[in-house]
C-alpha cells in the first residue's frame, strides 16, 4: 500500500498529462485546467522539503557543536528574521522585507556569483591548452566569440589602424556565424539526445520502473 | 551633491557595500567575515522564498479561495482547493519518521505531472521542430546565397555527425568512425563558443558589482567626505 | 612526473615558464579586478560595434507593435544574474512603455517578482506610467509549466490577484486580456532552463510568440531555437543589453549595459592574453611532454 498508491498516482496523472496534449476534448480540457491549479498548490509545499532539510542540517550542526557551528546560528537567525518581517509586515516595495532583499540578499547573491569571474580567468590561464586538434578548435572558437561579442577589444589591441577597424567591423559576423551554424549543429545533436533521454525517463517514471523519487522512507533520506 | 539621499538608502548602500566586500574577501583567503556573509545569504534567501511563496502563492491560491473568496473574484468558497491543499500538507509528514511515507503521495503527484508533460514537450519542442529546422535549402537559388547554402549544408552534416558520435550501439569504425570524429569537432566548437560566452557572463557579473561599489557607494557616499564626488 | 624527460636548455625545469605556471592565482585575481576597475574609474568609452541580429529582431518586433498591445515580461531571474539581465529588462520595459504598450509582468522564479517591482517602478516613475493601467506586476507563482499552461487558458485563474494583492480583474490594464490570444509577445528574461518551458508550452502549445533575454552563458543552449524560429529573437547578456539600449537611444545612467562594455572589453583582452601566455608557458616549459 505504501508504495502502490504513489505508483498509481504517478501512473494516472502521468498518463493523463501525456494523452491530453493530443486529445482536445472538453472533459479533458476541464480536468486539465483543474490539474494545473492543483500542481500550483501542491508545488508550493515542495518548498517545505528544501527548507526542512536546510534547517535540519544547520540545527544538527549547532546541537552537536560541529566545526564552524556558530555560523549555522547566523543562517537560522537570518531565516527566521526574514520570515517574521515578511509574513508579519508585508513584502511590497517600501517595506523592511524589501529593504533587506535589496540591500542584503541582492549584494550577497550577486557578489557570490561574480567571484566566478576570477575563477574562470584563473582556469583559462591554467587549463586552456591547445593540446590537440579538438582542444585547439575549442580554444579558437572561444577566442573568436569573446572578441566578436566585444569587438572594441580589437580596436584596443590593434589601435586606430585599418586592421583594427576591419576586425572591429567583421569579427561580430564571424562570431555570429559560429554561434548560428557549427554551434547549433553540435548543440542540436545534444538536444536530440536529451529529448530522447527525457522521454525514456518519463516513461520509466510513469510505468513505475524508476522509483528512486519515492525512496523517501526511513527519516526522509533518499 | 545638492539633493539629499534618504537615510534608509544611505544605510542600505553601506550595508550592501560592506557585504559585497565581505564576499570579495574570500579571494584573498577564506575567513570568518566571508563565512558570516555566506551563511547569512543562505538564511535570508530561504526566508525570502518562504515569504514570497506564502504571500504570492499560498494566500491567493489556497487560503483566500476558502476564507475570503471575494478577494480572488469567487462568488463563494471553493472547497475543491482542499484536495491539493491536503496533498501538499502531506509534505510535512517528512518531519515525523513514522508517517513520512505519506510524503510520497504529493511527490508522486508532481512526478506524474512532470513526467507526463515531458513526453509531448520533448516531441513538440525539441524533436520535430529541431529536425525540421535542420533540413534547410542547401542549393543556392532565389534568396539563398551560396554562402547560406554552404552554411546550411554544414549544419546538416554537423547534426548528423554529432548524432553519430552519440550513437553507442555500434563500434566507431569505418564511416561511423569518421562521422563521429567530425561530430567531436562540432561539439568542440560548440563548447568553445560556450566557454567564450561563459567568460562574457562571469565578467559581466563582476562588472555589475564593481560598478555598484564605485558609483553607488564610493562616489556617492564616501568620496563626498573627502571633498570629491 | 619523470623529471629526466624534461628538455634541457635555458627553459628547463625551474625556468621562468615553470614558475609562471605555478603563479599564485591571486595575482590573476588582482589583474582581473584592475581590468574591470580601471575602465570604470577612468570612464573609458569604446565603440560598441553593430548590434547582433537576434537583438535587432526583438527590438523590431516590439517597435512594430501598436499602442495598447500587450507584452508580457516573464522576470525569471534572481540577483545572481542581475548585472546581465536587469539592464536588459530596464531597456525593454522602457521601450514598451514609451510605445504605450501594456506591460504585464509574471515570475516563475521566486526572486524575480521583487526584481520585476524594481524594474517597473524605476521605469514607470521616470516615464510617468501608471501602475494598473500601463503596467502591473502579477507576481510569483509556483509550478513553472503549470503557470505557463494555465495562462494559455485563463490568466485570471492563475493570477486572481497581483503581487501586492489587488484583484487583477478590476485593473484597467486587464481590459480584454484573457489569455495568450490577447498578448502580442512574451519576453522571458532568465538565467536557467525556464525559457525551454516557455518555448515548449507557450509557443508550441498556444502558438504564442516568444522572445528571450538570457545570460551569455545560456546563449549556446538557445541559439538552436532561434535558428528553428521557435523564438522571434534573443537578447544575449550584458552586450545584448547594451545593444538594446543603443537601439532605443539611451545613454548615461539610463544605459547601464553600455557603461559596462568597456570594462568587458578590457577584461576579455586580459583573459585572452592569459590564455596565450598560459599556452606559451605550457609548451615552452615542456610540460606537455610529461603527460600533464
Amino acid at each position: 500500500m505504501r508504495l502502490q498508491i504513489p505508483l498509481a498516482i504517478t501512473f494516472l496523472i502521468g498518463l493523463f498529462m501525456a494523452v491530453q496534449f493530443f486529445v482536445p476534448h472538453e472533459v479533458f480540457q476541464y480536468s486539465f485546467e483543474s490539474l494545473l491549479a492543483w500542481v500550483r498548490i501542491v508545488g508550493a509545499f515542495a518548498l517545505v522539503l528544501g527548507i526542512g532539510s536546510l534547517l535540519r542540517t544547520h540545527w544538527d550542526k549547532i546541537r552537536r557543536r560541529r566545526r564552524d557551528w556558530p555560523y549555522s546560528i547566523v543562517t537560522i537567525v537570518s531565516f527566521l528574521a526574514m520570515c517574521v518581517i515578511g509574513i508579519g509586515f508585508g513584502h511590497e516595495p517600501g517595506t523592511v522585507f524589501y529593504w533587506v532583499f535589496e540591500n542584503i540578499q541582492v549584494p550577497l547573491d550577486a557578489t557570490m556569483f561574480s567571484l566566478l569571474a576570477f575563477f574562470i580567468a584563473s582556469a583559462a590561464f591554467r587549463t586552456f591548452r591547445a593540446r590537440s586538434t579538438e582542444a585547439t578548435l575549442l580554444l579558437v572558437a572561444a577566442v573568436v566569440v569573446m572578441l566578436g561579442r566585444v569587438p572594441s577589444a580589437l580596436i584596443v589591441s590593434f589601435g586606430d589602424t585599418a586592421v583594427g577597424h576591419y576586425l572591429h567591423a567583421n569579427m561580430p559576423d564571424v562570431s555570429e556565424w559560429i554561434m548560428n551554424f557549427p554551434t547549433v549543429a553540435g548543440k542540436r545533436g545534444i538536444i536530440f539526445g536529451v529529448a530522447l533521454g527525457a522521454i525514456a525517463t518519463a516513461l520509466r517514471v510513469i510505468l513505475g520502473i524508476e522509483r528512486s523519487h519515492l525512496g523517501g522512507g526511513g527519516g526522509g533520506g533518499q | 551633491m545638492a539633493e539629499t539621499i534618504p537615510l534608509e538608502q544611505v544605510l542600505g548602500t553601506w550595508v550592501a557595500a560592506l557585504l559585497t566586500l565581505a564576499i570579495f574577501s574570500f579571494l584573498y583567503r577564506d575567513n570568518p567575515v566571508y563565512k558570516i556573509a555566506e551563511h547569512m545569504f543562505v538564511g535570508v534567501s530561504a526566508g525570502y522564498g518562504v515569504v514570497i511563496t506564502w504571500r504570492e502563492a499560498v494566500i491567493p491560491d489556497l487560503i483566500q479561495p476558502l476564507l475570503d473568496p471575494a478577494a480572488v473574484d469567487l462568488a463563494g468558497p471553493n472547497y475543491v482547493v482542499l484536495i491539493p491543499g491536503a496533498l501538499g500538507m502531506l509534505m510535512f509528514s517528512r518531519f515525523f519518521p513514522r508517517y513520512d511515507w505519506l510524503s510520497r503521495w504529493p511527490i508522486a503527484f508532481v512526478m506524474g505531472y512532470s513526467s507526463g508533460l515531458a513526453i509531448p514537450a520533448a516531441i513538440q519542442m525539441q524533436l520535430l521542430p529541431q529536425l525540421h529546422a535542420t533540413l534547410q535549402p542547401v542549393w543556392p537559388a532565389g534568396e539563398v546565397t551560396w554562402w547560406m547554402a554552404l552554411s546550411n549544408l554544414l549544419l546538416f552534416v554537423g547534426v548528423l555527425c554529432t548524432l553519430a558520435y552519440f550513437y553507442f550501439s555500434r563500434e566507431h569504425k569505418g564511416a561511423l568512425g569518421v562521422a563521429s570524429r567530425i561530430g567531436i569537432f562540432f561539439l568542440m566548437v560548440a563548447f568553445g563558443a560556450g566557454f567564450g560566452q561563459a567568460v562574457m557572463a562571469r565578467v559581466s557579473l563582476l562588472i555589475g558589482r564593481v560598478r555598484f561599489l564605485y558609483d553607488d557607494w564610493w562616489m556617492t557616499l564616501v568620496a563626498p567626505w573627502f571633498g570629491g564626488g | 612526473m619523470n623529471v629526466e624527460e624534461r628538455p634541457v636548455g635555458w627553459w628547463r625545469a625551474e625556468s621562468i615558464w615553470t614558475r609562471l605556471l605555478s603563479l599564485d592565482r591571486r595575482w590573476i585575481f588582482l589583474g582581473i579586478a584592475l581590468a574591470v576597475l580601471i575602465p570604470i574609474i577612468t570612464g573609458l568609452t569604446l565603440p560598441l560595434g553593430k548590434p547582433a541580429p537576434p537583438t535587432v529582431a526583438v527590438y523590431d518586433y516590439i517597435d512594430a507593435l501598436q499602442p495598447g498591445d500587450v507584452v508580457m515580461f516573464a522576470v525569471d531571474y534572481g540577483p545572481s544574474s542581475m548585472p546581465e539581465l536587469h539592464p536588459q529588462a530596464l531597456a525593454m520595459v522602457r521601450h514598451a512603455l514609451e510605445k504605450h504598450l501594456r506591460v504585464l509582468s509574471v515570475s516563475l522564479n521566486v526572486q524575480g517578482t521583487a526584481l520585476a517591482n524594481d524594474v517597473l517602478q524605476t521605469v514607470g516613475e521616470e516615464l510617468g506610467a501608471v501602475d494598473g493601467e500601463d503596467y502591473v506586476n502579477l507576481g510569483f507563482k509556483v509550478g513553472g509549466s503549470a503557470v505557463i499552461l494555465g495562462m494559455g487558458e485563463d490568466i485570471l485563474t492563475v493570477y486572481p490577484t497581483t503581487a501586492d494583492g489587488r484583484r487583477t480583474r478590476t485593473l484597467p490594464i486587464m481590459a480584454g486580456v484573457r489569455n495568450y490570444d490577447d498578448i502580442a509577445l512574451v519576453i522571458d528574461l532568465a538565467a536557467s532552463n525556464i525559457p525551454g518551458a516557455w518555448i515548449a508550452f507557450a509557443k508550441e502549445r498556444y502558438d504564442q510568440d516568444v522572445a528571450l533575454g538570457i545570460t551569455a552563458i545560456m546563449a549556446t543552449d538557445f541559439y538552436p531555437y532561434l535558428q528553428s524560429n521557435q523564438i522571434i529573437g534573443l537578447v544575449n547578456g550584458l552586450k545584448g543589453a547594451a545593444e538594446y539600449e543603443a537601439l532605443v537611444g539611451l545613454e548615461g545612467e539610463q544605459a547601464p549595459g553600455m557603461l559596462g562594455m568597456s570594462a568587458q572589453s578590457i577584461a576579455h583582452l586580459l583573459i585572452i592574453v592569459l590564455v596565450i601566455v598560459g599556452n606559451i608557458a605550457y609548451f615552452a616549459s615542456g610540460r606537455q611532454r610529461v603527460g600533464h
